[in-house]
């Protein structure tokens, strides 16, 4: 009998053990990524890394025999035109077709548009890159008269549809989240639909919106496959929107299987890593704080 | 009180169905002008209903179904093409306040921008015009542009107040208004119900028996979605009101 409750509560203790373990093991996780990043980097970072050069050049020859050089600008112009691109485009669709399922559409409409695009953030990246290469690049080079259709404009339409679903469904959480008697007292007062909308929920709903928006651009920052298939891979920073350019992610996927393990160039590629962490963090830091924002209210 | 003016509101014959359930059973009644008229009658047994059929904000209910028909001035709301209009006819106070998240000047001056007011001078006056009206102004003047969700909740539901006079409605309903607040607070709305009734029509839902009593001319009483009685209010607050739950529920019998 007192063994049997002495086993008891010892399985109590080790239940209770292992499932703090999960519970914190997504941030033993992070850390530890962060760590081996970095530590991987950290060798040429502290000894002859050119901080200079790295920020504020455009020259890529990381393989070069007499003229190497890491300079980033390029693939930073490269990323960030890109994740603009898809955001021009990606915001007002996102944050329209949020305002259309939370405030306008009937309620199986609204499961059936809300599955639908659910769906769409379950394609894998990788598909996504193959209709940029074999849809819509000759697609692009018919309309435009490109040389070449894998360029800014592919890459951001691809990641554009990307990043639609999350922008959409927080989006929507967001204009959820405003209670409806704003709604009831504001449609009492004689106002229309489209004036409740712009005046009130918007309004209501800024800071989960704006979370929405800033989450779709870490995932555009972030995203790596897609774009390394649909943008056409020229370090370059890109004068118009049917130029080549490659990003930092697709960098180090193209680059690290081919750069010798501890190289001055492998250990570049995992700078640039960190520099995605920090760029991804901020982004997804700022979000959070945002959507605080809507619950402290 | 027998007046020969038509009635403001005419509700006749009302059903409202939510899906299956019946809200209201065929409701008759009438609102006279410039009077205010108490409904009292426990939960669930309509009266909000009633309020939404009046201002058609019981097209935003899904699964709604409307039978009969409800006059405002003489026009079924039904066939009303501006509804929008007919809303700005009718202010709406509803139980708990509800700021909208603006300053406490765009609160009010909200419905009047919304319907075409641009003129700030307008917009200042009339702001100050209501809130005066509903007691707040002597309290907010300083501090206009400090958010209306920052009052307290008495001070909300008198700017909700304020704001649902703010279009220079015909009709004021107030449902359960008091419900949130102290008694000390509702006591200065009634004040200021008193002043308005002079002006105005007032249809006054209250979940405070006593409150009909207090306010209001005629009163109704409404059970499980039905007009169980109408009639003046000392004949509902008698002895022997024409019906007898009427007696039973007003003298906390049941309810």
């Amino acid at each position: 009998m007192l063994i049997r409750r002495r086993w008891e509560a010892l399985t109590e203790v080790a239940i209770e053990l292992l499932i703090r373990l999960c519970g914190i093991s997504a941030i033993l996780f992070v850390f530890g990524i962060f760590f081996f990043v970095f530590r991987e980097g950290s060798g040429f970072l502290f000894h002859g890394f050119k901080f200079l050069e790295f920020f504020g050049s455009t020259e890529w020859y990381p393989t070069s025999q007499s003229h190497v050089r890491y300079g980033v600008l390029a693939l930073i112009a490269g990323t960030a035109s890109v994740t603009a691109l898809a955001m021009l485009i990606a915001v007002p669709f996102g944050i329209g077709a949020a305002i259309f399922i939370s405030e306008f559409c009937g309620s199986r409409l609204k499961e059936t548009l809300k599955i639908t695009i659910e769906m769409l953030a379950a394609i894998p990246s990788v598909v996504w890159g193959f209709i940029g290469l074999t849809l819509m690049n000759p697609l692009i080079m018919k309309l435009f008269g490109a040389p070449i259709g894998l360029n800014v404009l592919n890459g951001g339409l691809i990641l554009a549809l990307m990043s639609l679903p999350i922008i959409v469904s927080v989006g929507e959480d967001a204009l959820k989240a405003v209670p409806d008697s704003y709604r009831e007292a504001a449609l009492a007062l004689g106002v229309t639909r489209w004036q409740l909308v712009y005046r009130v929920l918007l309004p209501a709903a800024k800071n989960g919106l704006l979370a929405a928006v800033l989450l779709g651009v870490g995932r555009a920052v972030g995203e790596t496959m897609a774009v390394l298939m649909a943008t056409g891979h020229a370090v370059k920073i890109p004068a118009s929107l049917l130029d080549s350019v490659r990003t930092l992610t697709a960098t180090i996927a193209a680059e690290l299987g081919e750069a010798p393990v501890h190289s001055e160039h492998y250990q570049v590629l995992f700078i640039i890593g960190i520099l995605l962490f920090m760029i991804t963090f901020v982004v997804n830091l700022t979000a959070y704080l945002f959507v605080r924002g809507i619950r402290g209210k | 009180m027998v007046t020969s003016a038509p009635p403001i509101v005419e509700v006749a014959e009302l059903h409202v169905r939510y899906g299956r359930c019946a809200a209201l059973k065929g409701i008759t009644l009438d609102v006279r002008r410039n009077e205010i008229l108490g409904i009292i009658g426990p939960a669930q047994s309509g009266k909000t209903t009633l309020l939404k059929t009046i201002n058609r904000t019981i097209d935003d209910v899904p699964g709604a179904v409307v039978t009969g028909t409800v006059k405002v001035e003489g026009k079924d709301v039904r066939q009303v093409e501006d509804v929008f209009a007919l809303r700005r006819k009718i202010g709406m106070v509803a139980p708990l306040p509800v700021g909208l998240p603006l300053s406490i000047f765009d609160n009010v001056a909200f419905a009047p921008r919304m319907a075409g007011v641009r003129n700030r001078r307008e917009l200042a006056e009339r702001v100050e015009r209501c809130l005066r009206q509903a007691a707040l102004w002597d309290e907010v003047k300083d501090r206009l542009d400090s958010l209306g969700t920052k009052l307290s909740g008495g001070q909300q539901q008198r700017l909700t107040i304020a704001r649902a006079l703010s279009h220079d409605p015909e009709i004021l309903c107030l449902d359960e208004f008091s419900i949130a607040i102290d008694p000390v607070t509702t006591m200065r709305i009634e004040d200021v119900l008193k002043e308005l009734r002079t002006r105005i029509t007032i249809i006054l839902v209250t979940n405070l028996i006593q409150q009909a009593r207090r306010l209001a001319g005629r009163t109704a009483f409404l059970l499980n979605g039905e007009l169980v009685e109408l009639g003046r209010t000392e004949v509902i607050f008698s002895d022997n009101p024409a019906n007898r739950k009427t007696y039973e529920y007003v003298n906390g019998i049941f309810g």
